[in-house]
């Protein structure tokens, strides 16, 4: 025999459900008087530093069909590539840019919209600087377990093809999966969970 | 922000997630996964800064009420019907040590199994002072704790007569944005957990006991609330110590 590790095992994920936005947005989901405002609604003030932008997309099934029901939440780095987080030690982000949102996907059309900015530039763990990205995590009724999935901008071609991350999509026809489109300030950015176009996901 | 200024900051990748534990995407049992599970494997990377940290929430955001579903949505004077429940546990890392500053939200049914949505049809009334959400944050040593109600079963359509056991949804925020984890709570004792096709997602016995709270005699309060206790596990990270690289490696 040898010693025990005496590690716990993380809590099993289990769906987010149909009613995700009771709890997560709950004033989204009719729910007033709770919150004052759905956490997550609000990324950027009028102080906040960098080029602003819109993304917006929708989610869709194995069928092409959007999902009503998905809710999104993005987590990026700041205009000079500084996260808005304690475990960020390699100086002080932006304090007008929270870096995290949360957008349900409506209720007909299914797309979802976050109003940013433009990430800067964040270092791979040997160094070398990926290009501009947003890390998404999507949940729904039928995910048993949150899908962790990277933005990158379409118009960031030199940075795209430098990114290691991006470097290690074996299936280089995959790659574009995870680029969205450009349109002026706006970026679209559709999600699709199986099939053809399958969006690349990542086990983070 | 919380105060977690007098700790030091944790910077070091997580633990792999043991995707063999958790359910897998394709769970035929649980009809909606058919055509919401990727089909392709999944890219494996490493922490980077973009996973290693997250948003983490200060007090600020919370409401007097917000970790009181009993009283949180209800007209002055009046409380939600239903068994008075508290809730409470520790959020842990898989290193067994505290998750201070963790947001928790939580969203459940009211007693009757209705939750308070729009898409929602079952024909078990609204409690007109039931609203169905909740959040808190940990303490400097991971505890939560919150009081509401014990949600009832309901009816879905998968099977033909499927129910879901009495649970509460629970999402979790750690400290990077790759422990973000969203489960679901059960209780000691409830026969539906074992029928359920949701449950029966998790692969491992082990992993789903672990996600059924226990009835905590001790912390019932007599004349007043029983109490359930339940614990979060969230991935751990490595220590820094190892993560110390040399250059270009």
């Amino acid at each position: 025999m040898v010693q025990t590790l005496g590690t716990l095992k993380e809590s099993a994920s289990q769906t987010a459900g149909p009613y995700v936005h009771i709890g997560l947005t709950p004033n989204f989901a009719g729910i007033g008087g709770v919150y004052e405002n759905d956490l997550g609604t609000t990324m950027v003030n009028d102080e906040t530093l960098g080029r602003r932008i819109t993304i917006t997309g929708r989610v869709l099934d194995g069928t092409g069909t959007p999902l009503r029901d998905a809710l999104i939440e993005i987590w990026q780095a700041d205009a000079a590539g500084l996260y808005n987080s304690p475990s960020e030690l390699r100086g002080s982000a932006d304090p007008n840019f929270s870096g995290w949102g949360r957008c349900p996907t409506h209720g007909e059309t299914g797309e979802y919209r976050f109003e940013t900015i433009k990430p800067g530039r964040v270092p791979f763990r040997d160094g070398r600087q990926m290009a501009p990205h947003i890390s998404l995590w999507i949940v729904a009724r039928g995910i048993n377990l949150g899908l962790n999935t990277r933005l990158y901008f379409g118009d960031e071609e030199a940075a795209n093809a430098e990114d290691p991350v991006l470097a290690r999509i074996e299936h280089r026809v995959r790659v574009p999966t995870l680029i969205a489109a450009v349109d002026g300030d706006s970026y679209r950015f559709d999600i699709h969970l199986q099939g053809e176009k399958e969006t690349v996901f990542f086990d983070i | 922000m919380t105060d977690l200024s007098n700790r030091k900051p944790e910077t070091g990748a997580f633990f792999s997630r043991d995707r063999q534990w958790h359910p897998p995407g394709l769970t035929p049992g649980y009809k909606t996964s058919v055509l919401r599970s990727p089909q392709k494997a999944l890219l494996s990377l490493d922490g980077t800064v973009s996973e290693i940290t997250g948003p983490v929430f200060g007090h600020a955001i919370l409401g007097e009420f917000d970790n009181d579903l009993i009283h949180n949505f209800a007209k002055a004077g009046e409380s939600a019907i239903g068994e008075r429940i508290i809730v409470h546990g520790r959020v842990l890392d898989e290193r067994g040590r505290p998750v201070p500053g963790a947001l928790l939200e939580f969203w459940q049914a009211n007693a009757g199994g209705r939750y308070r949505h729009k898409k929602e049809s079952y024909l078990a009334p609204l409690d007109p002072n039931f609203g169905g959400c909740g959040r808190t944050i940990t303490d400097e040593d991971g505890h939560y704790a919150f009081r509401t109600i014990k949600p009832g079963p309901y009816p879905w359509p998968n099977g033909v007569n499927d129910w879901r056991p009495a649970h509460i949804h629970f999402s979790v925020f750690g400290h990077g944005f790759a422990q973000r984890l969203i489960t679901q709570m059960y209780f000691e004792g409830d026969p539906m957990i074992w029928k359920c096709p949701i449950v029966q997602t998790i692969p491992d016995k082990a992993a789903i006991e672990q996600l059924v709270a226990a009835l905590d005699w001790g912390n019932t309060i007599p004349m007043d609330a029983r109490a359930y206790k339940f614990d979060i596990v969230l991935r751990g990270r490595r220590s820094t110590l190892f993560e110390n690289r040399m250059e270009g490696n």
